[in-house]
């Protein structure tokens, strides 16, 4: 199913939490809205299942305007961040709600929805549990009775809320790689909020990027990763360092030098240069950026280096092997291998 | 220090709880089982155990629905004046309720607007069992709402939202979801506010006008008994409230050892 948000806003108390926002989600894809808390992500989330009205604008789902349609006529499947499972109901009862509360023209025989519950789990890998009640279950389990409860009223749009930001980084990642395989087997379009940007390029076929009520950027992983549309994303989609800098005759000075990287496509003025610890190379040349070594500490496999920059300790990060003998040194120059330059606004 | 305190808390106890009760059924059978249950069975005892049981059968409901209500609206909306809303809610705790029973007289007694339009009409309120009823639910509104509000925040919208984002409506999610996840909180409110409801005094001495036989509650009638140096016959009938008071109390133990974690304000009464 095709939803397209269109030029929406919402406001809390004349607060407003989302400014004109429009989206496009494409049938069947994995979309995450990513972000910081407070950048409207969870609103937009809530305003497509309509558990939010918007205060203008309209939500479509395929032609159908269901702006103002009540979240039981939508039909999506949402889960909750903290799973919002019926305490006093076993597992079974709760994946069959949806069914069970059907009016009688539309509702299965009882059988049928015992099938298709008992189903579901299997599904999501909890036959034999479905005599528990949810608080038997461990948080990674919960979290796919909610998934299993969603998709058993067979929705038009599934929609996740956080869902798995109350799991241990271990359980996270398999819940993740299972998500997706859900997802490719069962091909409903699927959207996800998190604040977690390792986990929304991972998982997404295309993921939208917000902040303070707006989308930044929309686009596939590797859009958004290498080809940043602002500063914010630049910054909020993995590691970053940031220095002044200007281009001139084609290329870019900091604290005027020049440091031997060709400012393409660069019209002349001031602005900022963005790169990423790993995207730098280690050089001997004269023309380059250098700083003094302030700290370095290991991260994974390899040892990241913080560097004090000019005159006035602009801190930069590096990624060198561990073993790089330039670990030991006071001072190294490097060059940005890939880079983007947002210039000042006039 | 330990054993000095307690050994402190239960003579005290002792001397202002476990006494009295003791009192209570020492006197009631003092003139032996036959003698307290003829008390027990004359007519006005009868009598004044039925209205009693009445006024609970009307006012105890009532204020479940009135309270389910106001919690409701208190947990899982906000609007203006709900601190307001939650002060009027604590109002008849902070009111005596002799006070209580004489707003109802102002109301509705011969000298109000409302008292000589309503009698032209054949509604009788004062001195009669309308009265008794209305003062019980004053004063025993807030039993059900106090215990439900604090629960029904704790728990949040998070489960209603789930059932109507699965498609249930609202009756569905009421009776489904919400009332499963208050009953134990709900069954103390409803333990409390009955045996307020079938203990009260005050507001039902004011506006009951104290009719043998007819506009007497229980308390009222034990009262009467006594002043009328009917011993024997006034402990026969407050050994039944007492007893009423230990059984809600067991009951009240019950669900506090059971249930605690679903009873929010469990350790507040």
């Amino acid at each position: 199913m095709q939803v397209s948000v269109k030029n929406v806003r919402k406001e809390f108390d004349r607060f407003p939490a989302l400014h004109d926002v429009s989206l496009d989600i494409v049938s069947g894809e994995l979309i995450a809205l990513l972000g910081p808390s407070g950048s409207g992500k969870t609103t937009l989330l809530r305003l497509i299942a309509g558990l939010e009205y918007p205060t203008s604008g309209a939500i479509y789902f395929g032609d159908e305007d269901a702006s103002h349609k009540s979240v039981q006529e939508r039909n999506v499947g949402f889960v909750f961040q903290h799973y919002a499972l019926f305490r006093h109901m076993t597992i079974l009862e709760n994946v069959s709600f949806g069914l069970k509360v059907r009016p009688r023209e539309t509702r299965p025989a009882a059988a049928e929805i015992r099938r298709k519950a008992l189903e579901l789990l299997d599904l999501v890998q909890l036959s034999g549990l479905e005599k528990r009640y949810p608080n038997q279950l461990s948080g990674g389990q919960r979290q796919r009775v909610a998934l299993a409860r969603a998709l058993a009223i067979e929705p038009r749009v599934l929609l996740l809320d956080e869902p798995f930001g109350a799991l241990d980084a271990q359980v996270r990642r398999e819940l993740r790689k299972w998500l997706r395989e859900i997802h490719d087997r069962t091909g409903h379009t699927t959207v996800f909020v998190t604040h977690d940007q390792e986990e929304a390029l991972e998982l997404s076929d295309r993921l939208c990027v917000m902040s303070q009520g707006r989308i930044e950027q929309v686009g596939t992983p590797d859009d958004v990763y290498d080809r940043p549309a602002s500063p914010f994303v630049f910054g909020f989609i993995g590691e970053s360092s940031e220095l002044p800098a200007t281009v001139e005759n084609g290329e870019f000075w900091v604290d005027g030098r020049a440091i031997g990287v060709a400012a393409t496509d660069q019209a002349p003025g001031k602005g900022k240069l963005y790169f990423r610890p790993h995207d730098v190379d280690l050089v001997e040349a004269d023309a380059a950026l250098a700083g003094v070594v302030a700290g370095h500490r290991r991260v994974g496999g390899t040892r990241r280096v913080e560097l004090s920059v000019g005159g006035d300790h602009r801190k930069v990060e590096l990624d060198l092997p561990f073993d790089h003998p330039a670990g030991e040194k006071t001072r190294l120059a490097f060059r940005p291998r890939r880079w983007r330059f947002f210039p000042e606004a006039v | 220090m330990q054993w000095l305190l307690i050994a402190i808390s239960l003579a005290f106890m002792g001397l202002f709880l476990v006494m009295p009760l003791y009192a209570v059924f020492h006197e009631a059978l003092r003139q032996g089982v036959g003698v307290f249950f003829q008390s027990l069975q004359s007519r006005d005892a009868q009598s004044a155990i039925r209205l009693t049981l009445l006024v609970a059968a009307i006012a105890v409901p009532l204020n479940v629905v009135f309270g389910i209500c106001a919690a409701w609206a208190i947990a899982k909306y906000e609007f203006k004046g709900k601190a307001f809303l939650i002060t009027l809610i604590d109002l008849p705790f902070s009111v005596s309720p002799v006070i209580s029973g004489l707003v109802y007289v102002l109301l509705f007694g011969s000298g109000s607007l409302l008292g000589p339009w309503l009698r032209a009409n054949g509604v009788e309120i004062l001195f009669a069992v309308p009265g008794i009823v209305l003062a019980t639910i004053f004063v025993t509104f807030p039993f059900v709402a106090r215990e439900l509000i604090p629960l029904m925040q704790d728990q949040g919208t998070g489960d209603e939202e789930a059932a109507i984002s699965l498609g249930a409506n609202g009756w569905q999610t009421f009776f489904r979801v919400t009332l499963p996840n208050i009953k134990w909180g709900l069954l103390y409110g409803v333990l409390l506010c009955n045996a307020r409801a079938m203990g009260e005094f005050g507001a039902v001495a004011v506006v009951s006008g104290k009719i043998r036989g007819q506009t007497t509650t229980m308390p009222l009638q034990v009262e009467m008994l006594y002043n009328e140096y009917n011993g024997t016959a006034a402990f026969a009938l407050a050994s039944l409230l007492a007893l009423l008071a230990l059984v809600t109390l067991v009951l009240k133990s019950i669900l506090e050892w059971r249930f605690g974690d679903e009873l929010a304000a469990s350790g507040r009464h």
